[in-house]
């Protein structure tokens, strides 16, 4: 039984011997070109190839959100998305969330409101949130709950992280009015 | 008693809701674990696990594996005797000759990369015969299998763990006091109860990995690991190899997530094998999630068989109550978590005759560890269901019979510890949740039969909690503190921050003894065992208590040492010495003062010429006046502090689909004074969500051969963000512990005990039915429904 388990959804990315391809995307605002594996994961794109450490793995198969980034303004489980789907793709990662030596609103509520503990799970959780705010900049209670719930967190009881989004869409509105 | 919106420290520092101190670097990215570390020349490791959860193991070839190109290094049991161990030292590195659980370690690979070692796994045939295995606490208890076979020769802490002779018990530990069978024949009520619960994980987001690098030439082991206690890890490594404590370095990085999980010893001395095996390239080994609930420890499942006697009007006369604990194939860290029922086993309760037997017991399961407030979540479960049953028996509101029957100043533990003012107050706990739920007293049954129309019933339902750390008698702590040539304060300590907010808190209180700005002060965030001092273990919600003494300890050596120097340069004695703001100064004239930062390395005069020196101070505390506990009685003095608490919870449950709303929860502790309210507050909240997941989510499912059958996020689920409740108010009781830093105790671990208590006494309010098994998931609740409206057989 232990023989047929697939722990390779759960591995630095195997070479397959394929043929290697050529993928070229935005990532956090610059464009790269690389030649990957045509098999490899988004995820292990990121961490491999591009040596992006904050995106983190902790399942593998799409349940836990730790890998979450947004790509072409939509929140996606890395693990799950070929590199190769990215093509010409618009990525960010939580390495592309602040500004230019200043963290970003939603950062520093995260910060605020303590919604953070072990910190392995935030990444994700600040893509998912990120993604959320794009889309609408004025959630209710129950829609940030519905966008999150994909992304795990077994520290903070996700009350912190709940009051950290809640007060990021409040402050970027205001800034947005003035 | 203050609810946490209203809280106002009466310190400068201590108390105030300062942000975590590594919380920039992981909304960054930049925060660095064990899982994302790379060094030259690293291999990966792959550890194949047995499919069986009994068998013998008749021969294993690992030829074809070996002759893999790209494969470093193979081992299989046959190559390693080696054990693991500490308390009960039951366990090898890997399986050999036989398998005890389902997921043991079998066999495992080096390879150049996790592809490779991967093939090289499905290249490795074993030959087993598997056996019929111990699936249960009764079939353990009548011993026709022996997990161990060896169980009269295993090597155990004496005097501490008691085997039993040829049994699969691995330790009975008692209690007992006065007489119990007299007080039940004086009792106006007997009532007998069994309560149970199942294992489940603890589930860091990270999983338990590791880097080992153990050189072929020497008998050094350099570790890096998601572990909790780097000092405990050194001790267990060095026992388990035979070396010394000093040829074993550990460095622990961000950790992502513990819960008394990653403490002790885990892969890593597999690691080292493969490592040594591979010429002494460092191996990584990241378990997948499947391997992580496969083959990493869990929390035991437990069974509680409790006969509580109770006047009329409701005093508790005796408890008499026997703990079963599922241990699984082995028990090494298992009997500790028993132990704890032993003197902690009938609650916050003044209790004057109790009989507790506490039974760690083998089974052929994926074995257990400690688990947040370890022993204490499952004992609650059964002494607090019992507690609202005995009050609907005698038709007592159940919150006027826990205040009967508190502990109070005066009272004596079934240890034998004397409660005093110091000692924190349950009472003031219950009081502070009954207030902020709006109790009214229990629904009766015409208004449940009513709501029950409706397809949706309320209820609230409360529980006390207690727990003091669990712990050598011996624990100790230390911390090192050095001022750099700015005047900031940079210290270290052993402990590890893995979320729970060492570091900060740490901080703060050098902060509120040195009277210097927060921001100066950093506590360094990675803890390696050759730089940091001494702790024993990060576990326990030992550390603000233990680790707050010592801070206080080494920042009022060092502020002595500065006032020695201030008192040469300022021409007085230091006992005319005051400091602030990183200044000493002259208590009658302020103007006359020297800054920390022209001290720090040393203060030079006018002329040039110097003195003092680098400020640097240690502080180490050790738990003061435990003792071991008597073997036959379980009297001693096992808590350094009891943290008192109290939960109340307001639910909806849909009575067609068993779905439990939860609408409000209210927990207050007696932590003597808040070190931080923020991270208190993210304390409680995460406590009572991990809390829930025990009440209505979590549970390992085995078929008939004992496989788990959901070892994935897909069905052993967490809650979600969808799973919190509408609204969580945590309530600090600040009775100060006169020894604790600041007055302050422990609260790691306690928002999470007797949430599942609470949540089933607020359904027996919801429904009129009394719940016995965890979790209370949709489907039991249903069908639970079902049955006692005779819907169902």
């Amino acid at each position: 039984m232990a023989e047929t388990k697939d722990f390779s959804r759960f591995a630095e990315h195997p070479a397959s011997k394929q043929a290697p391809v050529d993928l070229c995307l935005t990532v956090n605002g610059q464009e790269v070109c690389y030649s990957i594996d045509p098999t490899m994961s988004l995820l292990h794109f990121l961490r491999d190839k591009m040596k992006l450490f904050g995106t983190k793995e902790a399942c593998g198969e799409g349940e836990c959100g730790a890998c979450t980034v947004i790509m072409n303004g939509e929140a996606v489980t890395s693990c799950l998305i070929l590199a190769v789907e990215a093509e010409g793709a618009n990525v960010l990662t939580v390495e592309g969330l602040a500004g230019k030596n200043k963290l970003s609103i939603l950062q520093e509520e995260f910060i605020a409101n303590d919604a953070l503990q072990c910190g392995f799970c935030t990444p994700g959780l600040l893509m998912s949130a990120r993604a959320l705010l794009d889309h609408n900049p004025q959630p209710s209670d129950e829609e940030i709950q519905e966008a999150l719930a994909g992304n795990l967190c077994r520290c903070t009881g996700y009350v912190p992280i709940l009051a950290a989004v809640k007060a990021a869409a409040e402050r970027e509105r205001a800034e947005l009015k003035s | 008693m203050t609810r946490h919106s209203d809280y106002k420290s009466k310190y400068k520092h201590v108390g105030q809701p300062y942000s975590r101190k590594d919380a920039r670097k992981k909304v960054t990215g930049q925060a660095r674990y064990a899982f994302d570390l790379e060094l030259p020349g690293m291999l990966h490791g792959k550890i194949m696990l047995s499919p069986h959860a009994r068998a013998k193991i008749r021969s294993i070839d690992a030829s074809a594996a070996r002759a893999l190109p790209g494969v470093k290094a193979v081992i299989t049991g046959e190559d390693t005797d080696l054990k693991v161990g500490l308390y009960m030292q039951d366990k090898k590195v890997m399986a050999r000759g036989e398998t005890r659980y389902q997921g043991e370690a079998v066999a495992a690979v080096a390879a150049i990369d996790e592809k490779i070692a991967e093939q090289a796994l499905a290249l490795i045939k074993v030959d087993y015969e598997p056996l019929q295995p111990v699936t249960s606490l009764d079939q353990a208890l009548e011993a026709k299998i022996l997990v161990h076979e060896d169980i009269n020769d295993i090597p155990h802490l004496e005097g501490i763990f008691f085997p039993q002779p040829d049994s699969n018990i691995a330790s009975l530990n008692k209690n007992r006091k006065g007489d119990v069978e007299q007080a039940f024949a004086e009792s106006d009520l007997v009532l007998e109860n069994e309560f149970s619960l199942p294992a489940v994980g603890h589930v860091p987001m990270e999983t338990h990995v590791t880097i080992v690098q153990a050189d072929p030439y020497s008998n050094h082991i350099k570790i890096w690991s998601s572990a909790q206690s780097p000092f405990a890890l050194r001790q267990m490594m060095a026992w388990s190899f035979g070396i010394k404590d000093a040829d074993v370095e550990v460095y622990i990085p961000y950790v992502g997530g513990a819960f008394g999980g990653k403490a002790g010893i885990h892969l890593e001395p597999l690691a080292a094998l493969l490592s040594k095996a591979a010429g002494g390239a460092p191996v990584k080994i990241r378990p997948s999630r499947e391997q992580e609930f496969n083959q990493l420890p869990t929390r035991a499942g437990m069974r509680g068989r409790i006969k509580t006697g109770v006047t009329k009007e409701g005093k508790i006369k005796a408890i008499k109550v026997v703990y079963d604990w599922d241990s699984g194939a082995y028990a090494d860290y298992g009997v500790n978590v028993g132990k704890t029922a032993v003197y902690s086993g009938v609650g916050p309760y003044e209790v004057e005759n109790s009989y507790i037997d506490s039974r760690t017991i083998y089974t052929n399961k994926v074995f257990s560890t400690a688990y947040r407030g370890f022993g204490h979540l499952e004992t609650h479960w059964t002494i607090e269901r019992q507690m609202d049953i005995i009050s609907q028996k005698l038709g007592i509101d159940p919150v006027e019979l826990r205040l009967k029957n508190l502990l109070v100043p005066g009272s004596r533990t079934i240890s034998g510890e004397l409660i005093t003012e110091s000692s924190g107050s349950p009472t003031d706990c219950l009081n502070a949740v009954v207030k902020e739920i709006g109790w009214t007293g229990r629904k009766t049954d015409q208004e449940r039969a009513k709501e029950w129309k409706t397809g949706k019933v309320r209820g609230k339902g409360f529980a006390m909690l207690q727990k003091a750390p669990a712990m050598p008698t011996n624990t100790a702590s230390s911390v090192i503190v050095q001022m750099v040539g700015d005047g900031h304060v940079k210290i270290m300590i052993g402990a590890i921050d893995f979320g729970q907010g060492a570091n900060t808190i740490i901080a703060q209180i050098a902060a509120e003894e040195l009277d210097l700005p927060i921001e100066m002060i950093e506590v360094v965030d990675e803890v390696n065992t050759n730089n940091n001092p001494y702790d024993w273990n990060t576990v326990a919600s030992k550390f603000t208590f233990m680790g707050g003494n010592a801070i206080v300890m080494a920042c009022r050596d060092l502020m002595k040492q500065m006032k020695e120097i201030a008192a040469q340069i300022l021409r007085t004695i230091p006992e005319n010495l005051r400091h602030g703001e990183g200044y000493i100064y002259h208590v009658h004239n302020p103007e006359r003062r020297v800054s920390y930062k022209s001290m720090a390395l040393g203060y030079a005069y006018p002329d040039g010429m110097g003195i003092g020196g680098p400020l640097i101070a240690h502080g180490s505390s050790i738990a003061d006046g435990l003792t071991n506990m008597h073997p036959e009685t379980g009297h001693g003095h096992p808590a350094l502090d009891w943290t008192y608490g109290a939960h109340a919870v307001d639910l909806e449950v849909d009575v067609e689909t068993g779905e439990i709303t939860v609408l409000k929860v209210a927990s207050a502790f007696d932590i003597g004074q808040v070190i931080n309210e923020k991270l208190t507050y993210g304390q409680v909240t995460g406590g009572v969500v991990q809390g829930l997941g025990s009440a209505v989510l979590e549970a390992y499912k085995f078929n008939d051969a004992n496989v788990l059958m959901n070892p994935s996020f897909t069905d052993n689920k967490i809650p979600t963000m969808k799973d919190m409740p509408l609204e969580i108010v945590p309530i600090y009781i600040e009775n100060p512990q006169h020894d604790g830093p600041y007055g302050a105790r422990g609260v790691g671990e306690h928002p999470m005990i007797s949430i599942p208590s609470a949540v089933g006494n607020a359904l027996y309010d919801a429904l009129g039915i009394n719940f016995h098994k965890l979790p209370l998931s949709p489907e039991n609740v249903a069908l639970e429904i079902l049955k006692q409206t005779g819907k169902i057989a």
